[in-house]
């Protein structure tokens, strides 16, 4: 499962970066948000996978006993997720109104600020 | 002490909230940000002399005992960090409240400047390392909106560039925490710092300290990675601009002095060539980048880079004075850098223009901008007795010491590139006759309550300037307690984890 999982997130890096290397901005956006999700799946997955063990302690014990599932990546996942998020909505709208100030959604065109304006 | 270290981060986002209440009543936005600034800067002073007393200082947050819960520690660094970002902070704020408009504050600039720093001052403090991608990402998100918010096309375009590769970097963060987290078990900096040396795969280890060189680098915009940076810093008003400048890359240098010395200090042979040769190209390209320039920000988006050469070489000695004069260097460029920046708006607003051609005269016409300005550009071209003179007298005797002979060649010849662009700036905008008509009211705005408060940062960074290369001495007794304490990190350590850590 955990081999599987590894190429899966290995294709998503992949992918995302293919997509944030294209000039068009929404597919940068779109990459933003397949490589921050191949992140999420990354930390899920660095920590180990443990199937149907939940970390909780028994009734009648007094610690937990192995083999249980770390807790603690999946709360990192969910800040991870929850920040993501809002940083892709914010690059949404981002996108949206540079294409409507600009007039096109071509990094190419995107060059104004980069050239030293002619002092005539 | 707990109070101490978690009030720089509840003050900013208490002041937020507040002004994000007061929408339109934008005066007392702006007065309510001074306070908080003023706030930090005082609390930023006090953390210094208990840190100075009491060496390392932490709190656990909510009371789970490190590594479980979310440590948060000052060692001098920390503390020093904080004090000289409450300074850029504090002079920020006077500046926007003389500056930034009305509307552009009744859409929230002011609780973005504040959850800013509040950002800023978590990356500062924090003890662990998820808890400072969590950090990283409130500044940069408030970050992105005070650079696009006014909508200019400039902006728009800096924003997108900006935004993007700060998330790639972002992204390349939390991999590498990911990672790090699967190889040691922890998140706690402290415990890291212990797990990490027992380690047996240290190919592994080095690889994902290059992931963190990448994202840190990034942020800092080392070579080869700083295009966002010239490419969207003059796009915003100019107190954004002066505040980025003052604070921004210096956070991603904090998180690279302190990963890489805390975490990734041992075996490190191939990282130190690495990021010497990175120092090195750094300062090169940053300088070279602002000789081709012919606008006043721009030049100094450049120097910002070059400069951050010069803070990653100190870090690439891996000795104490190395450090030291890293940390000296960073607090010698918030000065000179922010307090350059503030005299391009002062000149902007005095003539009109950030383009060197259609600036001139200011000698004749402004006395005062003139010697703030000196002030400024020669500590940053690093002349006696001023700040920058002393920072790379550090870095070169570091160097020497560390027997890293050409990048303190490099270093220095760098320096007088640096000259050569501010004697650009000098003879363009402030020595030759001032092309065309000059303004009909240009001593009434000289002269004008606005003008007064705008120059007010300029003049504490110029004595600023001043005071730590006068003083350098004492100056650098903390700085040196600074390299100390981050090449010995044991009792960074035993301050987190307590005594009995082995």
């Amino acid at each position: 499962m955990e081999t599987l999982l590894a190429f899966v997130i290995g294709g998503l890096y992949a992918a995302g970066i293919f997509l944030m290397l294209r000039r068009a901005l929404a597919r940068v956006v779109l990459g933003l948000a397949i490589l921050t999700n191949a992140a999420n799946l990354l930390i899920f997955t660095a920590a180990g996978l443990t199937r149907g063990e939940p970390p909780l302690i028994g009734s009648g014990e007094e610690a937990l006993t192995e083999p249980y599932a770390d807790p603690l990546p999946q709360a990192l996942v969910l800040t991870a997720i929850v920040i993501g998020f809002g940083v892709l909505a914010f690059a949404m709208v981002l996108i949206y109104r540079a294409y409507r100030v600009v007039g096109s959604e071509d990094t190419d065109r995107l060059t104004t600020t980069d050239r030293t304006p002619e002092a005539d | 002490m707990d109070t101490l270290l978690v009030l720089p981060l509840l003050l900013p986002l208490l002041i937020a909230a507040l002004t994000m209440g007061l929408r339109r009543w934008t005066f007392w936005q702006a007065m309510l940000t001074l306070g908080n600034t003023a706030a930090l800067l005082a609390i930023g002073i006090v953390l210094v002399v208990v840190v100075w007393r009491e060496e390392v200082v932490a709190t656990q947050v909510a009371d789970w005992p490190a590594p479980f819960g979310i440590t948060l520690v000052a060692d001098m660094f920390s503390a020093l960090m904080v004090l000289l970002a409450g300074i850029v902070a504090f002079c920020a704020a006077i500046y926007s409240a003389a500056t930034i408009r009305l509307r552009r504050a009744a859409f929230g600039y002011y609780p973005l400047f504040n959850i800013l720093l509040m950002g800023v001052m978590g990356a500062f403090l924090t003890g662990d390392l998820f808890n400072l991608f969590v950090w990283f990402e409130v500044m940069l998100i408030s970050s992105f909106v005070l650079l696009g918010l006014g909508g200019t096309r400039g902006q728009m375009e800096g924003a997108i560039k900006y935004v993007s590769i700060n998330l790639v970097s972002s992204v390349l963060f939390l991999t590498g925490v990911g990672l790090i987290y699967g190889i040691a078990g922890t998140l706690n900096m402290a415990d890291l710092s212990l797990r990490l040396a027992e380690v047996e795969e240290t190919g592994l280890v080095v690889t994902v300290s290059m992931l963190f060189l990448v994202a840190f680098g990034v942020k800092a915009a080392v070579f080869p990675l700083f295009a966002w940076l010239p490419a969207s810093y003059h796009t915003p008003p100019l107190a954004v601009t002066a505040l980025f400048a003052g604070l921004l890359t210096k956070v991603g240098v904090y998180a690279l002095i302190r990963v890489f010395s805390l975490l990734f200090a041992d075996n490190n042979d191939f990282t130190q060539t690495l990021l010497i040769w990175i120092a090195g190209f750094t300062m090169v390209t940053g300088v070279l980048g602002a000789a081709a320039q012919n606008e006043f920000r721009r030049i100094l988006s450049f120097h910002i880079i070059s400069q951050i050469g010069y803070m990653v070489m100190g870090l690439a000695f891996f000795t104490p004075l190395g450090y030291a004069a890293a940390i000296y260097f960073i607090a010698h460029n918030m000065f000179a850098k922010t307090g350059l920046f503030i005299i391009a708006g002062l000149s902007h607003r005095l003539l009109g223009s950030y383009e060197l051609k259609r600036l001139g005269g200011i000698v004749r016409m402004s006395p005062e901008l003139t010697v703030l300005f000196f002030i400024c550009a020669f500590s940053l071209a690093g002349l006696p007795p001023l700040a920058g003179f002393f920072g790379k007298f550090a870095l070169a005797r570091a160097g020497f010491e560390a027997e890293h002979y050409v990048i303190v060649a490099v270093s220095l010849g760098v320096g007088f590139f640096t000259l050569y662009s501010m004697t650009k700036i000098w003879g363009e905008a402030f020595w030759k006759p001032f092309p065309g008509e000059v303004p009909q009211d240009l001593q009434e705005r000289r002269r004008s309550p606005r003008m007064l408060v705008m120059a007010i940062p300029a003049v504490i960074f110029a004595a600023l300037s001043i005071a730590a290369g006068v003083a350098a001495g004492p100056v650098f007794e903390l700085m040196e307690r600074a390299g100390e304490q981050l090449a010995d990190p044991s009792g960074y350590i035993i301050a987190v984890l307590g005594e009995d850590a082995q």
